[in-house]
């Protein structure tokens, strides 16, 4: 009956996230499933892509984005990831307090690039009544944001409830896999970011 | 927090039908998991062929009325959609649950328990899709739902196709990702890749496929859902959208679906020509890159679809060669098939009947394939009959043939059974030559101009025989799934009990009792080769090393939750599909999320650690 996986920094693996077979199986199965997520935003992006001029005749892109707000969400979200990686060190080093701490950063940083998002959402709509149906560029650029956005929101969630799950009874090996995939899906959510800054703002403006 | 639950021995004592529905509703066990999967795909396998059969009626006679236009729509597109979400995919989940843990000398799949949640999602979503019959109307878009006929099409047919296959199709992917993961890290000490059985390679390979496929087919519901529920404006050329990104969309995932629906079953050919042939597999590793070479080319030629869209001369005459090329691994493998039975010692049986029957078969519809793949000819072919003979060949003469050899092959290790023979091999003759009877006489159909998913067609223009004769076959057909059906219950009651090792088999799913054991092997197997319980036979010792010794075994606990997260999405789809018309439904999707999320959250809150089962209590059991 040995599932007490409850660890010591003598007892901690090197890597507590690959340690037991359910942990193994955590990892190896959440990097195929970041695959298939890829495709799922290569899908959108290719979308936006395509649809990306066809305005109807209501605001393009160039007239829409504003480069303050978004480099200010792309700051906010690249350091959330080092944040991460922060709390995956500690976790590794089995600091259960520090690793919490800086999830708790995270948490923090993820909502505020979530409120600059609604607020340039309800911007557009407002000041340009630039909305989801108004063309089929509004269409592709909601969508595709808005996917990314939704991700980030339940990336949020989940993170939390690891956290408050876990409170009081530290790592081991049975949570340790789960807080390492957490912090994997939340660098992917920054690498698509990264993409939709690169394909959706900066190509807007240019174009 | 922790459970140790201690197991009686279920099968000592006879349980109510209470007891045995709420087993199946709360198992993680992925044996009985295959097992529902066989039931609920059999089932809509009957709701598809029932629906061909009222297609082929309709078509029996020029200018007949027995579907109204609109009717025949409804039908042609359930038929399409059922067979291949409903009936092919889950049938080939079957085999792939009931199999492939046994076949890696596993105890289990790595996920169990989202294993189950992926069968209740596909199930749910089925059901919505069939709930359209009796709410106003089914989808009547074709099963492609090309926009903009699926963006306008009235009524809420389409939007049973939208939320339906988007619950299905996310059971699909997950049940993807629990078999790659399974063949990655489950494998018995000694089972090398380059040792897998074919079958398990090729479910590996078509697991890759899901994986890449589905999200395509997520993302395109998810479009036409937003157009069609929400008023957004992909495929709206008003407003600037382009239809033809459904068709590139779409097809990037149909493409790969069609392999996704083949591959496996060229696996489970190999093992059971190997098997029936008493020889190793010829050009074992050939294989394996011809399979990796076929699902590589498969993701590269979705425009194969859309020769006549406008895509221009250089993407047309790219695609084409791409397409053709998939010919090559295609043909090795047959060869490799042949080369196998060369000089081997050939039983036949029903399981090997489809088997052979499959080869001529399906080289006929590879034939046709590449003839549709010339771009110049396709123009002709292009929404003909001609097409519907093709994929046919290769969806009938592919995979559901191989579903049929796959049951009958191991239907004794499912079930413990063995299936009738005679009613096997009266299934397998009547089915061959009905299926013959009904597809070889549409390729000259198309030929002379019939196109597909029209309701009618003129008399005395040369289409009258042909489509007579089609309908002739169809009933043939029909009569063999039938006889089918009886013997799955004339075996259930009266059918003589299987051995473990009914065929002198090769693999190691062999090596387990009939049917195995909740953790399939009391201790894990040592591979030696290829084709491990051989080995041991040829050398005399008939049964496999254990590779480690008799001790505890970790076992998952049953749950409720995988259902109850997919039945709450089904509620939450109403909702979905009725706030079009009264807002007040999105109480509906509410409601229904709150139970999908509620019981997400219970999953994440309460730890399910599972069980295990005791060393002594292993040493009690009999071997
Ligand atoms: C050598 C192999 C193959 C080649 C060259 C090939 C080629 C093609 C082409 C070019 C088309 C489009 C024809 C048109 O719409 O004008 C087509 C349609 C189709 N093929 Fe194949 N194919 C091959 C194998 C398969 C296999 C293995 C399957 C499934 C198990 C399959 C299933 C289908 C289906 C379902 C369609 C019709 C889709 C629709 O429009 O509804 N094909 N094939
Ligand atoms: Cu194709």
């Amino acid at each position: 009956m040995s599932h007490d996986h409850s660890l010591n920094p003598e007892t901690m693996p090197n890597e507590p996230e690959k340690a037991t077979l359910e942990g193994k199986n955590k990892f190896i199965g959440f990097w195929f499933f970041l695959g298939g997520e890829t495709v799922l935003f290569a899908c959108l992006f290719g979308t936006y892509l395509a649809l990306r001029n066809s305005t109807a005749g209501g605001p393009a892109a160039n007239e829409l984005f504003g480069l303050g707000l978004v480099f200010i969400m792309t700051i906010l979200l690249l350091t959330s990831s080092l944040t991460s990686v922060y709390a995956i060190y500690h976790m590794k080093n089995n600091d259960f307090g520090k690793m919490r701490l800086w999830f708790i950063i995270t948490i923090l940083l993820g909502f505020a690039f979530l409120g600059c998002e609604i607020y340039e959402f309800t911007h557009y709509i407002h000041e340009y009544g630039f909305t989801f149906t108004s063309s089929a560029f509004g269409s592709a650029f909601y969508t595709l944001v808005g996917f990314h956005g939704g991700h980030v929101l339940f990336g949020l969630c989940w993170m939390i409830a690891l956290i408050i799950r876990n409170g009081k009874r530290g790592l081991n090996l049975y949570n340790a896999p789960k807080f390492y995939v957490v912090s994997l899906y939340w660098h992917f959510i920054d690498v698509v970011w990264v993409f939709i800054f690169t394909v959706v703002y900066l190509m807007g403006k240019v174009v | 927090m922790r459970e140790v639950k201690v197991v009686s021995n279920a099968a000592t004592h006879k349980r109510g039908f209470g007891a045995v529905l709420w087993d199946y509703l709360t198992t993680v066990d992925h044996k009985k998991v295959a097992h529902l999967y066989l039931f609920g795909g059999g089932f809509f396998f009957l709701v598809g062929g029932l629906e061909a059969m009222l297609i082929r009626i309709q078509l029996v006679k020029p200018n007949s009325e027995f579907l109204s236009n609109g009717l025949y729509n409804e039908v042609l597109t359930m038929h399409g959609t059922t067979m291949i979400f409903l009936a092919a995919m889950p049938l080939i989940f079957a085999l792939m649950n009931a199999i492939i843990p046994l076949q890696i000398g596993a105890r289990d799949v790595a996920f169990p328990f989202i294993n189950s949640l992926g069968f209740w999602l596909f199930l749910f979503g089925g059901l919505i899709l069939n709930c359209s019959w009796f709410l106003g109307g089914a989808p009547d878009a074709g099963w492609t739902s090309y926009a903009p006929l699926s963006t306008t099409s009235p009524g809420h047919g389409v939007d049973f196709y939208v939320i339906g296959l988007q619950i299905a199709g996310a059971g699909t992917l997950i049940g993807g990702i629990n078999f790659l993961v399974t063949i990655v890290n489950m494998r018995a000490p000694g089972m090398t890749y380059m040792r897998m059985p074919l079958f398990t390679w090729a479910s590996f390979i078509t697991s890759i496929l899901i994986l890449f496929a589905f999200p395509a087919l997520t993302v395109g519901l998810f479009l036409l859902m937003f157009d069609r529920m929400f008023d957004s404006a992909f495929f709206d050329v008003s407003l600037g959208g382009n239809a033809v990104i459904w068709e590139h969309i779409f097809w990037i995932f149909g493409h790969p679906e069609v392999y996704i629906l083949i591959l496996p079953l060229f696996g489970l050919f190999s093992d059971l020509f190997s098997t029936f042939s008493k020889k190793r597999l010829f050009g074992y590793t050939a294989m394996v890159f011809a399979t990796m070479l076929i699902a590589f080319l498969g993701f590269m030629v979705w425009a194969h679809h859309m020769f006549t869209v406008g895509l221009g001369p250089v993407a047309n005459s790219i695609f084409a060669i791409a397409t053709m090329a998939i010919a090559v691994p295609t043909g090795i493998k047959i060869f490799n098939w042949l080369a196998t039975m060369w000089g081997g010692q050939i039983t036949i049986n029903s399981a090997m009947l489809w088997a052979l029957g499959f080869i001529p078969t399906f080289t006929l519809g590879g034939m046709t394939g590449v003839m549709v793949a010339s771009v110049v000819a396709d123009y002709q072919y292009h929404d003909s009959y001609f097409v519907v003979a093709h994929f046919h060949y290769v969806i009938v003469g592919g995979t559901i043939f191989g579903i049929f050899a796959g049951l009958h092959y191991w239907w004794p290790k499912m079930f413990g059974k063995i299936l009738h023979e005679g009613m096997g091999k009266l299934t397998f003759w009547t089915f061959l030559i009905g299926f013959h009877l009904t597809f070889f006489i549409q390729h000259f159909l198309g030929l002379m101009g019939m196109p597909r998913r029209y309701s009618t067609f003129a008399p005395n223009q040369g289409l009258d025989l042909g489509n007579l004769i089609s309908t002739i076959g169809a009933f043939f057909m029909a009569f063999g799934v039938i006889v089918f059906v009886i013997n799955v219950f004339y075996t259930a009651a009266k059918g003589e009990k299987a051995p473990d090792d009914p065929w002198d088999g090769r693999t190691l799913e062999w090596a387990t009792a009939s049917p195995p054991a909740h953790y399939n092997f009391k201790q894990v197997p040592l591979v030696r080769g290829l084709d491990p319980l051989w080995i041991e036979k040829t050398e005399g010792k008939g049964k496999m090393t254990p590779s480690e010794p008799l001790g505890e075994i970790h076992m998952p606990n049953p749950s409720i939750l995988p259902f109850m997260m997919s039945f709450g999405l089904f509620v939450a789809g109403f909702g979905f599909i009725y706030q079009v018309d009264n807002k007040a439904w999105l109480a509906v999707v509410v409601i229904g999320m709150g139970i999908t999320f509620g019981s997400m959250l219970i999953r994440s809150l309460k730890d399910d650690l599972g069980y295990h089962i005791t060393k002594e209590e292993l040493e009690r059991e009999a071997d």
